[in-house]
């Protein structure tokens, strides 16, 4: 359920709306941190859930000393008026059983704020790709079936391919295929819920592994970038410079005891 | 299952492998019968004593002014011993659940920290105080539920919320090693309508707090409630009387300040306490 900061409510009508997957790497999460820290979104609201971990701690694009005071929670909205923009991002895991719930409140919500349309950032594990996977760019696309009329042609020419379905027996039957996007949490699920709802969405998706994640995220907001130009790169670079918040030090703990050396 | 190096919070399970999703939706009439049987099972109960839900309708809430809450053994035996040791505080509730680590969170009627219960205290002479001490581990899907459960029969204008609890110093995040830090000490986080003084520095990111007392802070920030969390980093992990001291500061808030015993009153609780901890935990006697 999204709740405004303030008293009044926020019309979001006709924005685009960025959310991430909890999925491996925290990809999409990164990602999406990167987008809020650069363009340096104001918060607009909460989107309160009782499907994901709770978890708190100040500001984590904090830029002085007195806005790192601010509290943030585990699913928070931001919103750029100016960019027709809003980014919701989730900080914690998906509670276990809660999948389906998570996607039928976010559908419900992407519903009741008439989104122009809705991207999803989510990567998935690199370990399962096929061998015709292997080769070429690392990242793939789908698109909702009520989308496909308006973007198809674009994400093509782009030179984007879209994620490859596979068999459901692999080695038996060939023919009979289904999606499928291990350690991609619920973009599978949000997807079909998509489909099947007629939302304008796209999931943009990156294979990967775990370990130090931040280039993925890096590397995947700058392919949706070639295709929503949500910051211009500054001339003669070919990516804009993203920043990263204040909040990724540490990512790997603490510092280490001076007496191990 | 792997396991995620940058997550944040880290949870019962990870479910991010859609696989074990779509198994479920196979399951047999019987399994989901167990399952809702689980699910009825897992629900948060409060219960008020007599007097109290008389008054609660529900149009009518319980009036409350400040809502004191404890979590863990050390916060709860501060609390005890600095707090509830003044002798003018009464047993007026508690909640029970039910989860894989906590399979009886019983109804206490004493002062003294126990494992495995949630009580609330009403305080004698202002009932618009409120003291909770939760010492039983509250499962991830039963942590929102408590809060709208134990909020739900509150009345919110004027409340304000304290939490206290203690978390192990190797889950701080600083520049330089955590062996080095003095401990324990302590550290706060505030939701935005919470104007009071705070004793002690602010929680620094990336350092993030989970558990009861996230949950009790989402709720009070995204509901516009003023709260506030001291977290208190130490080495021990089990009742100690260092530990318990460390939360002192906290008691120069005038909210928090106004309610304490008497100084002979918290070295008597705390000596007891402290030597029946020894005591359980000595191997020879």
């Amino acid at each position: 359920m999204f709740v405004p900061l303030g008293k009044e409510d926020v019309n979001l009508r006709d924005y685009n709306l960025l959310l991430p997957a909890i999925s491996v790497g925290n990809v999409g999460q990164l990602a999406i941190d990167l987008i809020i820290s650069t363009l340096n979104i104001p918060k607009v609201g909460y989107f309160y859930t009782d499907c994901l971990l709770p978890m708190v701690g100040n500001n984590p694009y904090a830029t002085n000393q007195e806005n790192a005071k601010e509290l943030c929670t585990n699913a928070e909205v931001y919103a750029l008026p100016s960019h027709k923009l809003a980014v919701l991002q989730l900080r914690s895991i998906v509670i276990k059983k809660k999948l389906k719930t998570i996607c039928q409140a976010l559908i419900s919500w992407i519903k009741r704020s008439a989104f122009s349309k809705v991207i999803l950032l989510s990567s998935c594990h690199a370990y399962q790709r096929d061998d015709t996977q292997l080769l070429g760019t690392p990242f793939r696309y789908l698109i909702t079936p009520v989308f496909q009329k308006f973007t198809a042609d674009v994400l093509r020419e782009l030179g984007w391919k879209e994620m490859e379905k596979v068999s459901t027996y692999p080695g038996m039957n060939d023919n009979e295929k289904r999606l499928s996007i291990p350690g991609g949490g619920f973009t599978k699920a949000l997807y079909e819920d998509c489909c099947l709802e007629e939302i304008h969405m796209a999931v943009v998706l990156k294979f990967c592994s775990e370990g130090d994640n931040m280039p993925d995220a890096f590397s995947l907001l700058n392919q949706v970038n070639e295709w929503l130009h949500l910051v211009e790169p500054s001339n003669g670079d070919s990516h804009p410079k993203w920043k990263a918040p204040s909040s990724w030090r540490l990512l790997f703990g603490s510092g280490l005891p001076p007496a191990l050396f | 299952m792997a396991t995620f190096f940058g997550e944040v919070v880290t949870g019962f399970s990870r479910a991010v492998g859609e696989e074990e999703e779509e198994e479920e939706e196979e399951e047999f009439e019987e399994d989901k019968e167990i399952r809702e049987e689980l699910e009825k099972r897992r629900e948060v109960h409060v219960s008020w004593n007599e007097l109290i839900s008389a008054e609660i309708s529900p149009d009518r809430r319980l009036p409350c002014t400040h809502l004191i809450l404890s979590v863990g053994d050390n916060a709860a035996g501060f609390v005890s011993s600095y707090i509830l040791s003044s002798g003018s505080w009464q047993v007026c509730g508690s909640i029970a659940l039910w989860n894989e680590r906590c399979r009886d969170c019983g109804i206490r009627n004493d002062v003294s920290p126990a494992p495995n219960s949630c009580t609330l205290f009403q305080m004698i002479s202002d009932p618009m105080v409120l003291l909770c001490q939760c010492s039983c581990y509250v499962a991830d899907d039963q942590l929102l539920q408590w809060c709208e459960k134990v909020f739900g029969s509150l009345e919110k204008s004027k409340l304000k919320v304290t939490v206290l609890s203690t978390c192990p110093v190797s889950e701080y995040k600083t520049i330089e090693s955590t062996y080095t830090l003095p401990v324990p000490f302590l550290k706060a986080l505030k939701t935005k309508e919470y104007k009071d003084v705070v004793p002690c520095p602010l929680m620094e990111q990336p350092n993030i707090a989970d558990g009861l007392p996230a949950a009790v802070l989402t709720y009070c920030q995204v509901w516009k409630i003023p709260a506030v969390f001291y977290q208190c980093y130490t080495d021990i992990t089990k009742l100690d009387s260092v530990t318990i001291e460390a939360f002192c500061p906290v008691l120069t808030v005038q909210s928090l300040g106004n309610l304490t015993a008497d100084s002979a009153k918290i070295q008597e609780t705390l000596k007891k306490m402290v030597k029946m901890r020894n005591i359980e935990s000595n191997l020879y006697i």
